[in-house]
């Protein structure tokens, strides 16, 4: 599935970081829900929806990319639209995350520049729009 | 395009030209030699980056574009810099946008991002390119309302005179840019600062919350293909032979070709380094079909052999060997081990130091060791190419496009003016993107392929087709007399392929008998710049160390470097000591009074302290350690820089957690083993990487505030967190670990 967004739908927003499950840098919503797009055959997907970062909200204003923004969470920002789709998939199913249901929820996320924190922070002030 | 290997003398010009719809284009130039090279570590500046540049656009409707002249990898500088720029112009921030510069050291300067040096760099051309187009607008406004230049002011992208006049800049820029360029530009006193020290948000946010294609792996051109490479199975194997026709047979297969990268006896530069000469590689329509296609290749491996290189920089031409073999972790352990017992080069030293350890009431001597270990961006290494018999356009990360140009003509016998090299975002790059070798893999490709092409590699390319930090150790000697006074200290410290001593650093300088010795072992594992190159095994070893030393001398741990700061200033010992002692112990003081350290309160932590000076800043950490689950857990952090002025505070404080975080992450987790000249992990679920759940909980940053002049960021606060996550898992273990990953030790003891 990764590729054919990449390659075939020209959509890069989703990113290739592993491609073992191991980074959540290509992370996406089927039906609503955080999965790895790189493990997910395309034939598996039928008439399920898929939701990229690019699809997340139409003017870039979803609680969490807005609170990305308030925190300048980014450093090299290549891992962010992982983050922001396993943390807006958290945000559906679990209104006023705690810190260990964060940790749960965003351990298969890895930034190498290091902005876990940040990350939290604006997981936070998502939670409260 | 062109560089000139010319060194000017410090004079500047500017020249300006109207924007074919009215405007201003001020395109300034200086010509400067920016900084002495061997202030540079190991990154070897060559003097033709020496010319400095910057570029300011004003439209009518008074738009602002300021052009970043260096590679953005995640540092900010495509905020910062512009930051000094708009300062002195006195620009509305709300009105600037920026743009990132294509190559062009004529026209903007180095454009190296690396070393810490960006900020540091342009500190001086950008705001002087900012304070002359002011001064122009300035003098626009003075004719048009027929008063004297001195009394127009400005404030926020608007001149104002004190009849009442105003104008936006936008309406004065086209008549600006027909004026003479002054010179001389007396700069803002920090006190009048209105940008600079004031946060501003990145640039690219939004872009990258609502993912823009702004990275290499997104740059996409017509007619577009992906290629791969099919690389030897371990370090000192090569090419032997090769069945392609299942390859060729796969959906969107174009070709499977060889292709030798560099011809023999080609004169490498400084960075240069590849890790492989005889590539096998698979060209298609997608990544996903290559990917597929490279699967199916049919190959024999067979001994390289050792292997002969011509190399140039670092004291001009010469042939290094570099030896053939299949090499592997414990052997190079034993091999280490072997030269460390066996005289070195002497790199320091001060008083008598044989004497000193003769005479001593007691010796400590620790030694510690540290793997190789891969850089992990996150977006793999990957660049496109488009050559012709005309000309070339390359596109991707990569920290120094200067650095490539000249081996690209070389390569593709192209002239330098016939090469544009664009430079996409990097998804990271802690000095992997100097090393131009993936771009030279991808025009060579294009060029043999006669297509445009991107190559990818895959996570596992990455990691095992690396240029990685090298493998070091160092054994440290602390002499003690009968008082307990520090009278000999020497550091002997080796590595594979090279030691990481710094021999003018402290504590060198502070104590009267001082020997620093160093030795290397050659090895076909290719190794380059890793944040904060040798430094980072440095303060992890020297940090823990003297607080070996403290303990032993029944010293806080401050305290004692604070005794020994003091001694470097007020009569220090030797010559050549790099680092400002005052600065030195003005991080140790800020982070002791902000950590509350030996104050009541933190009876619940760990603590352990370290410090280091490289790169030109000065950085102190704190680190609370607590048991979670049994494991060590560094719950919160308390760090103090000495940068100078710190122009973009927020992204500054974010830059200095992040490098706590990465510090914390290899210090417990990070390695790079090998097995016949096999890397023995290849992805994420081998290479352990620090995660959101082991990342502190707090880490609060402070920094020295002073008016003088900025330095970097990007590195400096990296090493030390290494000697102070030794430390306080000293305290928390009850023993002292001593080789790097500490997990990996720690579980060994279990």
């Amino acid at each position: 599935m990764l590729w054919v967004l990449r390659d075939h739908l020209d959509m890069p927003g989703t990113k290739y970081g592993c491609g073992i499950a191991q980074c959540g840098a290509c992370t996406v919503h089927l039906d609503g829900t955080a999965v790895r797009s790189c493990q997910l055959p395309v034939s598996v997907v039928g008439k399920a929806a898929i939701t990229t970062i690019e699809g997340l909200s139409v003017n870039g204003d979803h609680p969490v990319q807005k609170a990305w923004l308030e925190h300048d969470v980014a450093q090299c920002g290549y891992c962010q639209s992982g983050q922001m789709m396993s943390a807006a998939s958290l945000l559906k199913t679990n209104p006023k995350p705690s810190d260990a249901d964060i940790d749960a929820a965003m351990s298969g996320n890895i930034c190498r520049c290091g902005t876990y924190l940040r990350i939290k922070d604006a997981i936070k002030s998502a939670a409260k729009k | 395009m062109k560089t000139s290997s010319t060194t000017y003398n410090r004079r500047s010009f500017l020249k300006t030209s109207l924007l074919s719809g009215g405007g201003m284009l001020l395109s300034v130039s200086w010509l400067s030699k920016a900084v002495a090279a061997d202030k540079l570590e190991a990154l070897n500046l060559p003097e033709q980056w020496a010319q400095l540049n910057g570029y300011i656009q004003i439209t009518p409707d008074n738009v602002i574009k300021l052009i970043c002249p260096n590679p953005e990898f995640g540092q900010n500088v495509m905020t910062s810099l512009p930051m000094m720029v708009a300062e002195e112009l006195d620009a509305d921030w709300k009105n600037v946008i920026v743009e990132m510069g294509s190559h062009d050291n004529a026209k903007l300067g180095p454009q190296f991002t690396g070393g810490s040096n960006s900020i540091r760099m342009y500190w001086k051309p950008l705001r002087e390119a900012g304070a002359a187009a002011r001064q122009m607008l300035c003098e626009a406004a003075a004719q048009t309302w027929n008063v004297p230049v001195g009394e127009v002011t400005t404030k926020a992208g608007m001149l104002r005179h004190a009849s009442g006049k105003s104008a936006k800049y936008g309406e004065m820029a086209s008549k600006a840019a027909t004026l003479p360029v002054p010179k001389g530009m007396k700069l803002k006193s920090p006190k009048d600062f209105t940008i600079v020290r004031n946060s501003k948000k990145n640039v690219e946010g939004k872009k990258i919350v609502t993912g823009k294609p702004l990275f290499g792996l997104d740059y996409r051109a017509d007619g577009m293909m992906i290629a791969m490479i099919q690389h030897p199975p371990a370090f000192g194997m090569k090419l032997k032979s090769f069945d392609a026709a299942q390859a060729l047979k796969m959906p969107g297969i174009k070709d499977v070709f060889t292709l030798k990268l560099y011809p023999d006896g080609f004169e490498q530069g400084g960075f240069d380094t590849r890790t492989f000469n005889d590539l096998l590689v698979v060209v298609g329509k997608s990544t996903w079909e290559v990917m597929n296609a490279r699967k199916k290749l049919v190959t024999q491996w067979e001994p390289a052999g050792d292997v002969k290189d011509t190399m140039m920089g670092r004291g001009g031409k010469r042939e290094v060997t570099v030896p053939g073999g299949l090499e592997t972790t414990s052997a190079q352990l034993e091999k280490m081990q072997e030269l460390a017992g066996k005289p070195a080069q002497q790199l320091r030293k001060d008083g008598d130091p044989e004497a000193a350890f003769k005479n001593a009431a007691q010796v400590i001597e620790r030694t510690y060791n540290a793997p190789f270990l891969a850089h992990n961006c996150m977006e793999p290494m990957n660049f496109f190419a488009h050559v012709t018999d005309e000309k070339a356009v390359v596109a991707g990360p990569l920290q120094a496009p200067g650095w490539v140009e000249p081996t690209l003509t070389k390569l593709l016998g192209l002239p330098a003016d016939k090469i544009e090299i664009q430079m996409t975002r990097m998804g990271g790059g802690f000095g992997r993107r100097a090393y131009g070798q993936y771009l030279y893999e991808a025009a060579m490709i294009s060029k043999q392929a006669k297509v445009p092409v991107k190559l990818i590699y895959t996570r596992e390319d990455d990691m095992t087709y690396g240029i990685y930090r090298p493998m070091y150790t160092a054994t440290y000697r602390a002499a003690l007399d009968a008082n307990k006074n520090l009278i000999g200290f020497h550091v002997k410290g080796g590595g594979i392929p090279e030691h990481a001593i710094h021999a003018n650093r402290f504590p060198a300088g502070a104590v009267d008998n001082y020997l620093a010795e160093g030795w290397e072992i050659p090895s076909n594992i290719t190794i380059g710049a890793f944040r904060a190159p040798r430094s980072n095994f440095n303060a992890a070893a020297e940090q823990s160390f003297l607080d070996e030393v403290a303990e032993a001398m029944g010293k806080d741990p401050i305290e004692f470097r604070l005794d020994l700061l003091k001694r470097a200033k007020v009569n220090p010992v030797g010559k050549n000591n790099e680092y400002d002692a005052d600065r030195y112990a003005s991080v140790l003081t800020l982070v002791r009074d902000k950590s509350g350290w030996n104050k009541p309160g933190s009876e619940k932590y760990n603590r352990g302290v370290a410090a280091y000076f490289c790169h030109n800043s000065y950085a102190a950490h704190v680190v609370d350690m607590v048991t979670r689950d049994g494991e060590p857990y560094v719950e919160r952090v308390f760090s103090a820089m000495d940068c100078g002025i710190v122009v973009n505070p927020d992204a500054a404080k974010n830059m200095v957690q992040g490098a706590v975080v990465d510090g914390i992450g290899n210090a417990l987790y990070g390695s790079l083993t090998h097995k016949d000249g096999a890397a023995e992990q290849n992805n994420f679920h081998t290479y352990r990487m620090i995660r959101h759940n082991e990342a502190p909980k707090k880490i609060e940053v402070h920094f020295v505030e002073n008016d003088l002049d900025p330095t970097g960021l990007g590195e400096p606060p990296f090493p030390p967190v290494f000697g102070a996550v030794a430390n306080a898992l000293y305290k928390n273990k009850g023993k002292r670990f001593y080789n790097q990953p500490f997990k990996s030790e720690i579980d060994k003891q279990i």
